[in-house]
């Protein structure tokens, strides 16, 4: 018999990144029992990487922000496809989360005035970046680590145990999500990496806040604990993902050495004055400005430069257009032949900056660091080589905007696991900011859920026996094959078949391929180790061969989605429909599991959009509305007038009935 | 421009072990978390490491190579001869869990013995600092938690017995930069050095030179604090003033 430990909490939080802490904090702040279940050690997840800043309308650095424009601006980058009540929510409170870190101890960089001082970021109008030099996300994982501490503290001072309401679970990690007869969350079931032991936590409420799932790709930003596991949970227990089709390729990752290919090359970079040029020495991004941002963005080289200092009289330069926008452009200039040596682009601060190298060293001290230890670069006297690289998911578990609840009664999804905030492109420093309001949010959801159950759910005997011969299964098969080669063939076809450019007849092949693969996972099988129960202590081999589910799974999300959505918006680029369609923006794709239970496999529908709410929809100018929605969708007089219009068009050649969809798509058509 | 190189990793757990000889490829580039990742694709499925961002930002991947703590994924193997054999051990002061994975939880004890950052009356949204103001506490902040620091401090590296009455170098930074948070209202001066053992630090800066964030943690941090401490307790003109009344002695904040 597998012994297992059992743990009673009142909310489980899983992932100890921005969203699982600032959920944790909340539901704790609630007087919920709860715990913390991290994959890696406290205070290393994956938030420590994002360098550029965290997004909020405070107004520090110029006076005309507010929440509005950043909804705007969230929406424009999600080219409409965002839930406009999460970016709406998110837009209103993030300046208040980060007064909070502030007031947790948070030190970020100051303005002249002693307010916190803002940056410049691709997509958004004004500076408004709340930052710490480039380590942002860093700042926001201790401060809410050392909140965390603070609160046991305060435990420890109350009941003598600092664990006695809020308990980290440090190298744990969740394989399966429990739910009772009812069919409602009733717990987790997982193992502790260090022992290999089995652990149910029991609880009523899990908030799944477990980040993206990069690992499926080879190259990409992602550390390897982004396996898709809780969109992978959420699946498996019966929840729904949203429009998995749209990832995003952050548009300058390292390329070269190879060993760090797909690092991140911070965004700030360009928005302090980097420029990206291709191997001619041109500054080809001008060449990229589609129809939808051709009046937000510089057409001259001089003009660019001179917003850095009088941005309220120039445009900004196109180095800053959305991260979709950038990669792609980068993309097209290497298939061009115009790439660098080793099949990226140039990206130069070198001699863009007043005060110099010294300058740059100060701007960008993380950047400096990375290229000099990493690459043996100098970025003060040589250009970096970038290229475009798996950065983050914008689809994920579908959740209520207001309260993080996925469809399971019980589950909750916060930050990169869920879907929505951002549309089909996430712009750069609303993920932080996205962390701090929707983890408050989700925790505070899942703590009045558990409020208002009368009894907790019992955990059946049967979920925990199903779980544990799940995770016990690679050592009982024998001579199966070894889970790293079976995750680099993986990795390799979601790269090659479903990455920044798409193909129906490629997307095919990959869901080919991934069925293959789903035959050669169930396969796999790993030996014991000389310590922990069974022989599972700290067992690398182990922990991949469980996670190549959730990659599968997502895997299998992601391209279906990408091949049913037949046209090209934000993250999600169809070599065979390159147009932004109108009609497609109403459409929702969602993923649910379908057939035999032992083997399932992810099923697609269709879904509508819910219309946006009538005082947004006033925050936008009629043309740029024009450009996004169909005729029917548009308030009631501009309708008539954009109908006239399509009427007009159709007898032209080669037009559409969705002609609404309007300028945008023949330019972008040629920016690709 | 590849070639194999020859290395021995440690391999056990908490009881016994020993150092194990690997031949493995390398290639142009590459940093040592790359090699053995490669030999736990290849050779040793079961090698245990542990490792996160893979660029120096997460502080996981700490171990001593050839018995210099370092990073894994920062440490290049163009920095070795083709030639030289290179050991990999873990970390010395923490105890084994497998392989190169040690249980670091020393760390996190005393980092919740810390009393914690106390604004006092401040409302959120309302603080006002100046940037040179924060910086001191701001480069003690870049800290990734590495634990090198920990690790190479011949405080605790060979001594066991002095882990409960000593914080290790990145925890007696920890108070320095909530000493030195313009917003703080804490005095955590006493603490310092009665229950976090500022005073076993004899300023040799093996931790400064081990740090990969390079934070001048003894000069920065360690000495300052040293020179608080002091002015606290024994500046005559302190000590007279808070006798005659004049200068009013602030609460001293307790270990939490």
């Amino acid at each position: 018999m597998t012994e297992i430990e059992r743990h009673s909490y009142d909310v489980v939080v899983i992932g100890a990144g921005g969203a699982g802490l600032r959920a944790a904090i909340e539901a704790r702040l609630q007087g919920k029992k709860t715990a913390i279940i991290s994959k890696s050690l406290f205070g290393k997840a994956h938030t420590v990487m994002a360098e550029g800043g965290a997004a909020a309308a405070m107004g520090n650095v110029n006076a005309n922000d507010n929440w509005q424009v950043h909804f705007r601006d969230t929406m424009r980058g999600g080219k409409f496809m965002n839930s406009w009540r999460m970016a709406e929510l998110h837009a209103k409170e993030a300046p208040d989360r980060i007064w909070e870190l502030e007031h947790w101890g948070a030190l970020f960089d100051r303005t002249k005035d002693g307010k916190i001082s803002q940056r410049n970021f691709g997509g958004h109008e004004y500076p408004r970046l709340a930052h710490v030099g480039d380590r942002t996300g860093l700042e926001l994982i201790r401060t809410t680590q050392q909140k965390v501490v603070a609160l046991q503290q305060e435990d420890h001072a109350e009941h003598g145990d600092y664990e006695a309401r809020l308990k980290v679970w440090a190298e744990t990690t969740v394989t399966r999500l429990l739910k009772d007869a009812d069919g409602k969350i009733c717990g987790a079931f997982g193992y502790v990496r260090e022992t290999g032991k089995f652990v149910v936590f029991e609880a009523p409420a899990v908030v799944l806040a477990t980040g993206g799932i990069g690992k499926a790709f080879k190259v990409t930003s992602n550390s390897w604990e982004y396996t898709g596991d809780g969109h992978a949970l959420a699946l498996l227990a019966g929840g729904t993902l949203l429009n998995m089709e749209f990832v995003q390729f952050h548009p300058t990752g390292m390329v070269w050495p190879p060993s760090v290919k797909g690092i991140l090359v911070t965004e700030s970079v360009r928005g302090d004055r980097g420029v990206l040029r291709n191997s001619e020495g041109k500054r080809f991004m001008f060449d990229y400005i589609p129809e939808v941002f051709k009046h937000q963005y510089a057409t001259s080289e001089a003009e660019g430069d001179r917003w850095y200092d009088d941005p309220d009289n120039n445009k900004r330069p196109p180095e800053l257009l959305p991260r979709d926008e950038v990669a792609r452009a980068i993309n097209s200039e290497v298939k061009a032949g115009r790439g660098s040596p080793h099949g990226g682009v140039f990206l130069t601060v070198v001699d863009r900056m007043p005060g110099g190298a010294e300058e740059i060293r100060r701007r960008l001290p993380s950047m400096y660091h990375q290229f000099k230890e990493l690459a043996d670069v100098d970025i003060t006297a040589e250009a970096m080589e970038v290229g475009p690289t798996c950065h983050y998911v914008m689809g994920g578990v579908e959740v209520d905007p207001d309260t993080g609840a996925a469809l399971v009664p019980g589950l909750f999804a916060a930050g990169e696991v869920s879907g929505g905030m951002h549309g089909s492109n996430r712009l750069g420093g609303n993920s932080l900011s996205d962390l701090l309001v929707f983890g408050r949010r989700a925790g505070l959801g899942a703590s009045e859920y558990v409020d208002g159950l009368d009894a907790r759910p019992a955990v059946p005997d049967a979920e925990v026996d199903a779980a544990t011969a799940e995770a016990l299964a690679p050592f009982e098969r024998e001579g199966g094959e070894n889970p790293y080669a079976v995750h680099a063939e993986l990795q390799q076809t979601m790269n090659e078949l479903v990455g920044i450019i798409r193909k129906e007849a490629e997307l095919e092949q990959a869901i080919a391929s991934l069925g293959k693969l789903r035959e050669r996972i169930a396969n796999v099988s790993v030996e014991p180790v000389a310590v922990g129960a069974g022989g599972r202590g700290y067992h690398p081999g182990w922990h991949l061969a469980l996670d190549l589910r959730n990659m599968l799974l997502v895997s299998e999300a992601v391209a279906k989605a990408a091949l049913e959505r037949q046209e090209s918006r934000g993250g999600h680029t169809r070599d065979d429909y390159p147009q932004m369609s109108a009609d497609w923006r109403k459409v929702n794709l969602v993923c649910s599991l379908a057939g035999d239970p032992s083997s399932p496999h992810v099923a697609l529908k269709r879904q509508a959009m819910e219309p946006m709410r009538g005082d947004l929809l006033d925050l936008f100018d009629n043309d740029e509305l024009k450009k996004y929605l169909t005729a029917e969708e548009l308030p009631a007089g501009l309708a008539e007038e954009a109908k006239a219009e399509e009427a007009g068009e159709a007898a032209g050649p080669g037009a559409t009935a969705a002609a609404a969809k309007g300028d945008a798509k023949d330019d972008e058509e040629d920016g690709r | 421009m590849s070639y194999e190189a020859k290395f021995k990793v440690w391999r056990g757990d908490d009881g016994d072990g020993e150092l194990t000889d690997y031949t493995v490829e390398v290639n142009e580039g590459e940093v040592v978390l790359d090699i053995i990742h490669r030999l736990q694709a290849t050779q040793a499925p079961d090698l245990a490491v542990r490792w996160n961002c893979k660029a120096g930002k997460c502080g996981s991947c700490s171990a001593e190579i050839n018995g210099m703590p370092k990073l894994l994924c920062m440490t290049r193997m163009s920095t070795f001869d083709p030639d030289e054999t290179i050991t990999v051990t873990p970390v010395r002061t923490f105890p084994v869990i497998r392989d190169l994975v040690t249980d670091v939880s020393y760390n996190y004890q005393k980092a919740r013995e810390i009393p914690s950052f106390d604004p006092g009356d401040a409302k959120p949204g309302e603080l006002r600092m100046q940037q040179v103001d924060v910086e001191r506490s701001q480069e003690f902040r870049k800290c990734i938690e590495c634990f090198l620091c920990q690790n190479v401090c011949h405080v605790i590296r060979d001594h066991e017995e002095n882990k409960p009455e000593f914080s290790g170098p990145r925890f007696l930074m920890r108070i320095g930069e909530l000493e030195m948070h313009p917003a703080d209202v804490s005095d955590r001066r006493e603490i310092a050095a009665k229950d976090h053992g500022l005073g076993f630090c004899n300023i040799t800066k093996c931790c400064t030179e081990v740090c990969p964030e390079h934070i001048k943690i003894t000069d920065n941090a360690l000495i300052p604090m040293k020179e608080r401490v002091v002015g606290r307790k024994y500046d005559p003109v302190v000590w007279l003033g808070s006798k005659l009344g004049i200068v009013k002695k602030g609460q001293d904040t307790p270990s939490a």
